[in-house]
């Protein structure tokens, strides 16, 4: 545990002393919960064709993945027509790319920003590390499996797959999302102690609340 | 006063008109600027699929009660900025409750919202949105200050201060319009008009490449959609005020709807053209640029 999220006493600049627990006060510690879907399937499918239709990439490149997202933003690929669009902020993505291989390090990130995305909320893995380590298949510290600890929804496959992959991908994901098959929110949350064991068990310093929205 | 209920209907059916209005012409705003990049852009209809989809996020959490707020009280200062000037002049139906407000009122309106966005803002906790906060209301008190000269030259101009009454002026001919009439006082508002627009190079607030997005950071599902509803209804009710001060009002939705998007467009043809300014080069533009520009057009009345 790092000293700065250790509980303390903090004096405030008007002499004022108090009492301050990182952990509790900053992070919230509810578990996430399964949310259901409307009461109505007409709804609901309306939502599920909106949710397809206008998918909110979180602007966060895990890996060398990332760099095949950029030319979809450009004249050539120009990914706006599908109705994809990126978000910097993980509050109102909804679509959440793991670009290429995921690091210890960047997989505290990564759950972080998934958990403070709003169900419902979809994950790609992009290109073939995600699915079984790739050609970082003998590194120590890459993970080899990202749905141990991430719900994928889908995995766009290649080292690295071609920018017109990825729009391909993005219409199968639609397809999924429509079928109202994209629950992965709700299976995080449902599997949740599967999900916390599988991470904790690869980050060794893990310093932050089990969840963080 | 005697009340009218079928003025509740009435102002119902316009801000309905604006919002389909401003759904699809910030589309399309978006698809022009798509267009100068060479891409193709969003699909017109976008907006109201990115609308329902926020709307229909099952998740959301709050920071507060000023949180919950914020987006209210944006959303309140772009309806009510519109339902106090004239949206039609001359129509019974359209002119809601012009009658009751005068330009005092309306540039309060346009503040108003932009304040309680900054307590909503302020309460999220994001180190982003308190950034973007501080760096809008400097760039806004900047902005203001030639609007707000030139808002006053025209009032010296034609001796009122109600809206209906500076539309009425201007009628009969293209060169009745307060553009040909106190042509400084134009020009100051329309580089004020920049500011508030939130496109290049005055966007320092949601300055996508370093504050990634500023004030609305921590915003998501209802109140981001509420916010997203704001930000369609209040540029067209800022145009509308622009419209009739300056540039002889609507008498039809037709020239609305046209009058509107030039007005727009110039915002957008300026934001395509120039990089983004930093804060400090912001405030400095509009102080030297802007702001004489207005004190000529008053000391010229």
């Amino acid at each position: 545990m790092k000293a700065e999220l250790e509980k303390r006493i903090v004096k405030g600049p008007d002499g004022i002393e108090f009492e301050v627990d990182p952990l509790q006060d900053y992070y919230c510690q509810e578990a996430p919960t399964v949310m259901p879907a409307a009461y109505s399937k007409i709804v609901e499918g309306f939502f599920n064709w909106a949710r397809a239709e206008s998918l909110w990439i979180l602007g966060f490149g895990t890996g060398c993945g990332a760099i095949e997202m950029r030319p979809l933003m450009t004249p050539r690929f120009d990914a706006y027509r599908y109705g994809v669009q990126w978000r910097p902020t993980p509050r109102q993505a909804n679509l959440f790319i793991i670009s290429g291989y995921l690091s210890v390090k960047t997989l505290k990130r990564a759950i972080r920003s998934y958990e403070q995305m709003q169900n419902p909320k979809y994950v790609i893995g992009l290109g073939s590390c995600t699915i079984n380590g790739g050609m970082y298949w003998d590194s120590y510290n890459t993970l080899k499996r990202l749905d141990y600890y991430l719900p994928v929804d889908l995995y766009i496959a290649g080292c690295m797959p071609r920018p017109e992959a990825l729009l391909q991908g993005f219409e199968d994901l639609k397809e999924i999302i429509r079928a109202g098959k994209g629950e992965g929110a709700n299976q995080y949350a449902q599997y949740f102690d599967w999900y916390k064991m599988n991470q904790k068990q690869v980050i060794h310093d893990w310093d932050m609340p089990d969840y963080n929205w | 006063m005697h009340f009218e209920w079928m003025m509740i209907p009435y102002s119902l059916l316009t801000l309905f008109i604006v919002v389909n209005y401003g759904l699809l012409l910030t589309a399309l705003m978006q698809k022009i600027g798509a267009r100068v990049g060479r891409r193709y852009g969003i699909p017109i209809w976008q907006n109201y699929i990115d609308l329902v989809k926020n709307y229909g996020l099952r998740s959301s959490i709050t920071h507060g009660v000023m949180f919950y707020l914020g987006p209210v009280f944006r959303l309140s200062g772009g309806v009510g900025l519109l339902l106090f000037v004239p949206t039609i002049y001359g129509s019974v139906m359209f002119s809601n409750l012009s009658f009751a407000g005068d330009l005092i009122l309306a540039l309060y309106f346009v503040f108003f919202g932009a304040l309680g966005m900054a307590l909503g803002a302020g309460e999220s906790g994001h180190p982003h949105a308190a950034i973007g906060v501080s760096r809008g209301l400097s760039q806004m008190t900047a902005a203001e200050l030639p609007f707000a000269l030139a808002v006053f030259a025209v009032a010296l101009q034609y001796q009122t201060l109600s809206i209906t009454e500076i539309v009425a002026a201007q009628q009969g001919a293209v060169l009745h319009w307060t553009l040909f009439t106190n042509p400084f006082a134009v020009a100051a508002a329309m580089l004020s008009f920049l500011g508030s627009m939130m496109r290049p190079p005055f966007d320092l607030v949601l300055a996508p490449q370093e504050i990634p997005i500023g004030p609305p950071t921590e915003y998501h599902s209802s109140y981001l959609a509420l916010m997203q509803t704001n930000r369609v209804i209040f540029p067209i009710a800022k145009i509308v005020i622009y419209m009739n001060l300056f540039f002889g009002g609507a008498a039809s939705w037709p020239v609305f709807f046209l009058k509107v998007f030039l007005i727009y467009l110039f915002s957008l043809f300026v934001g395509v053209a120039f990089p983004r300014f930093r804060v400090e080069q912001s405030i400095r533009w509009f102080l030297v640029w802007a702001l004489p520009l207005g004190i000529v057009a008053i000391v010229l009345v």
